[in-house]
């Protein structure tokens, strides 16, 4: 689905959200009140410019305590890379923008993350995985790095990646593994309202990030879960 | 499992770069303190690398547990950069979130992080990257109780990648000059942008544009380390001591500090040219400063010391 068939789904009567230089921001009526929209369109890298104009509307929602629902969509590249990014601290920047959400969820913002494109790396980090749900799109491509790149660093065969692909989700790009290791909850459908589908999520969210059980149930994360509860257990011990 | 620190480890002259992670953990807390939690003798490995026909570590690369710092109880996590670069892999990751979860029972005086890493292991990508989204919300939820979360860097990995993220996430930073702290590497820059953009191999321009030096000028980092164990030490035992708050007071002054940032410097195209704007004298021999010059000048930039973060 395209951004503008999504906010369709979504705000049936309508919304103000616009996106300018790949950023998304606004508002459209929901649920009897608002909901706050923001994120990245068109495949656009996220660098110390954008994160910021981001995190500015994110905590412009905090102080305005309305409570209202908070929409982190995503279509982005990677992270801006660049000398003038780094130069001026992208490391600060995104993570400000995910603190900003994190905040925002603190605060009694119900957040939602919705990626129906790309995102990968420090942009999926800083946006859609900082979220308390986070939803997908079929079709959605969300990835740390794309195989070619995988090969060169591992320095194995393409080929052989690509078989070890199918059979492990733990490093091959693709909505299905990032399911599969629980970062993503729920994949919606796209011929249902989206608006409904949405609600549903926020009713049900739970306090606690989940992400490691659903990693174990779905089997994309086996041990995750397991480990940090471990590490939990030997603290207590004293 | 008692760490005694052995006879060896002097913190005075240990270099924290060349330090192992247990060695750092070892001569930075007090002695005979750390306890460790899924230490090596449990051995839970990395159940995907044997796919990869890699070697695993029976740590997976990150040492956590208990100590004292001080006498004040602590929870600490060192990463181990010599292990597939102190890459963030399903073991390694749950480690650190596992630890970062248990402060919000045990109200420890602090949690450090000894950061070293070069991000995201990617053999293990997803679950890495979804460990650096848990590892900051756990990060969030300590910070908003109270508890301040210190993060060290002067490690040989850097702290690139989601580790950036990671450590901007943290209340405050202590780093020495071989502490990089950057989202995209030098050779992720070069390889996807090239050599014009980003020279890899010019060392000089690494350090000037992700080095320790330049984070602390320009308040990225909260402390600058001598590259010993002692220095480090102390800088963690004062930044401890005044960690900011996680509220809207705090983040919004962020907004507005990392805004004024970019406003000020965002056409620079050198450190040397933030530097300069900084009121810095002579820019250009800033990297060669010792500690003590180094200090002194950190003193006059407006921008070094701030509670926004």
């Amino acid at each position: 689905m395209t951004l503008a068939e999504i906010l369709a789904s979504l705000f049936p009567q309508g919304h103000a959200v616009a996106v300018r230089d790949g950023l998304v921001t606004g508002t459209g009526p929901f649920a009897g009140g608002q909901m706050h929209v923001v994120g990245v369109d068109g495949d656009t890298p996220l660098g110390v410019d954008g994160a910021l104009v981001l995190s500015r509307v994110v905590l412009d929602a905090v102080r305005a305590g309305d409570r209202a629902p908070i929409l982190v969509a995503v279509d982005s590249d990677s992270q801006r890379m660049s000398r003038r990014d780094e130069l001026l601290g992208l490391n600060e920047c995104l993570a400000h923008l995910a603190k900003a959400i994190l905040l925002a969820d603190r605060s009694g913002h119900p957040t939602i993350g919705l990626i129906y494109g790309h995102s990968a790396a420090g942009a999926f980090i800083a946006t859609a995985l900082a979220t308390r749900v986070l939803a997908a799109l079929p079709g959605a491509n969300p990835s740390v790095m794309d195989l070619p790149s995988v090969a060169r660093v591992t320095k194995l065969p393409l080929d052989k990646l690509k078989d070890m692909a199918k059979s492990t989700p733990v490093f091959a790009p693709g909505l299905d593994n990032m399911v599969a290791t629980g970062a993503v909850h729920v994949v919606l459908e796209p011929n249902l309202s989206l608006e409904g589908q949405i609600r549903a999520l926020i009713d049900g969210m739970r306090a606690g990030d989940v992400r490691d059980r659903l990693g174990e149930e779905r089997g994309g994360r086996p041990v995750a879960r397991a480990i940090a509860a471990a590490i939990a257990d030997q603290a207590r011990l004293g | 499992m008692a760490g005694n620190r052995a006879a060896s480890i002097d913190p005075d002259s240990l270099s924290w770069y060349e330090a192992t992670a247990r060695q750092r953990v070892l001569a930075l807390t007090d002695p005979g303190s750390f306890r460790e939690f899924l230490p090596p003798t449990e051995r839970r490995m990395s159940p995907h690398l044997p796919l990869f026909d890699l070697p695993r570590a029976f740590d997976d690369g990150i040492v956590v547990g208990r100590a004292r710092l001080d006498g004040a109880p602590i929870l600490i996590a060192a990463q181990e950069g010599r292990f597939m670069g102190g890459a963030f892999g399903e073991v390694h990751g749950a480690k650190l979130v596992g630890l970062l979860r248990a402060a919000l029972e045990l109200k420890p005086t602090a949690v450090l992080i000894l950061f070293d890493t070069g991000g995201v292991r990617l053999q293990e990508a997803n679950a890495g990257e979804t460990a650096i989204a848990e590892t900051m919300r756990a990060i969030v939820d300590a910070r908003a109780a109270g508890i301040p979360v210190i993060g060290l860097i002067g490690g040989r990995a850097g702290c690139y990648g989601g580790g950036g993220l990671i450590a901007g996430t943290c209340s405050r930073l202590a780093v020495s000059e071989g502490g990089r702290i950057s989202v995209s590497g030098p050779e992720v820059i070069e390889t996807n942008k090239g050599a014009e953009e980003f020279d890899s191999r010019d060392r000089a321009l690494v350090w000037r544009t992700m080095g320790g030096k330049h984070r602390r000028l320009t308040g990225g980092a909260d402390a600058f380390c001598a590259d010993t164990i002692s220095a480090f030490r102390k800088a963690a035992l004062a930044l401890v001591g005044r960690a900011p708050a996680f509220d809207l007071q705090t983040l919004e002054a962020e907004q507005a500090r990392l805004e004024a940032r970019i406003d000020q410097f965002g056409d620079c195209r050198d450190a040397a040219d933030v530097w300069a704007r900084l009121g810095v004298n002579d820019p250009e021999s800033v990297p060669a400063m010792d500690t003590g010059a180094f200090d002194e000048t950190v003193a006059r930039s407006p921008e070094a010391d701030h509670d926004a973060r």
